[in-house]
């Protein structure tokens, strides 16, 4: 990691040879599935996430406005999440459905985050381009205590912004949210409502 | 040896990363480097026609502009790998494009690099012309 970054740091040209290549390992001759099946303590990612929120808190005002931010960063890990989940899972195979994309999600995405496939996938029968993917235990807000004034936020927010840019990568824009519903024995289940596009939707109506 | 020229174009049809690679042979022909860009832009519509019929990331040869040929490789992200070439060997362009696309997501997952931004890594200039020297 330091060596790629000292050979971006000398060069003032934009000349690849003028770059001082320093020897040893970089970070391109490491191994993708290296860090396959990696795990994360639970407490220093809380303690992490619990920094991004202080640290967002500061800087925004309003819910809406700290579930957008939490939404960037999202689909900041996201866009990376994609690619490297992708070429791991299946190389050189890429999903061309919504349907094929939402399983991709609720299965690859959500066992690479949490050790467990999402609890379910649903179309919302209202309208036709909503879907719903839920988590019935969140490990992401599990140490978060909301206080009442802030009641609407749902702090899967950072989650929904990933789901967005896998979403955006696959070239299915929507706009992901996530929102609180609880049922009976899972007061803190959260769901992640997709509204698709409307070009998405246009597109998909050829292939039927 | 046949000389390719090799693009990375973003999402928004932005060039990410250019490389040419010519034969020491034949002198380097400045006035028709240009039309190298142009071709490759043009092929970037079939590309997006193409994208939804398979699930394939490695479009073989989906267009072509007198003797050159444009091979397309898609990543997931719908970054596009295109290549020009004027000879057809599609396996060994397919190995050098899964070698290009291991070394891209590499460049990717670095935070401090946006997607669809330049590539400027020297090392992985130098990646993708030893790629290029082993297949192509």
């Amino acid at each position: 990691m330091d060596s790629s970054l000292r050979s971006t740091n000398t060069t003032t040209s934009s000349s690849y040879s003028d770059q001082r290549i320093p020897r040893g390992k970089s970070i391109l001759d490491r191994n993708l599935n290296k860090t396959r099946g990696a795990e994360v303590s639970l407490g220093a990612q809380a303690f992490l996430f619990s920094e991004i929120l202080q640290y967002t808190q500061k800087r925004v005002n309003g819910i809406q406005d700290l579930e957008q931010k939490l939404n960037e960063l999202g689909y900041r890990a996201g866009i990376r999440m994609l690619e490297l989940l992708s070429w791991r899972e299946k190389a050189s195979k890429r999903e061309t459905r919504v349907l094929g994309v939402l399983y991709f999600i609720h299965n690859v995405v959500w066992k690479y985050l949490f050790g467990k496939q999402a609890d379910s996938l649903e179309k919302s029968t209202e309208n036709e381009d909503e879907y719903m993917i839920s988590d019935n235990e969140p490990i992401l807000s599990r140490y978060i205590s909301v206080p009442k004034e802030l009641s609407q936020l749902n702090c899967n927010a950072y989650i929904a912004g990933i789901v967005e840019a896998c979403l955006d990568g696959y070239q299915f824009p929507a706009r992901v949210t996530a929102h609180t519903v609880p049922i009976d024995g899972f007061p803190q289940r959260t769901t992640i409502l997709i509204k698709l596009d409307k070009d998405v939707l246009q597109r998909e109506e050829q292939w039927k | 040896m046949a000389s390719y020229y090799f693009a990375i174009v973003g999402v928004t049809d932005n060039p990410i990363y250019e490389t040419e690679i010519i034969p020491s042979s034949r002198s380097s022909r400045d006035d028709h480097k240009h039309l190298n860009q142009f071709i490759v832009h043009a092929a970037l519509d079939v590309v997006e026609e193409v994208q939804w019929n398979t699930q394939a990331m490695f479009l073989k040869s989906i267009d072509r502009f007198n003797e050159y040929f444009v091979s397309c490789f898609v990543t997931a992200g719908n970054v596009k790998l295109m290549l020009l070439h004027d000879q057809k060997s599609e396996d060994s362009i397919k190995n050098f494009f899964n070698e290009v696309y291991e070394q891209y997501i590499k460049v990717l997952l670095n935070p401090f690099y946006e997607k669809n931004s330049l590539i400027t890594n020297g090392q992985f200039d130098q990646k993708v012309k030893a790629s290029a020297r082993r297949y192509l």
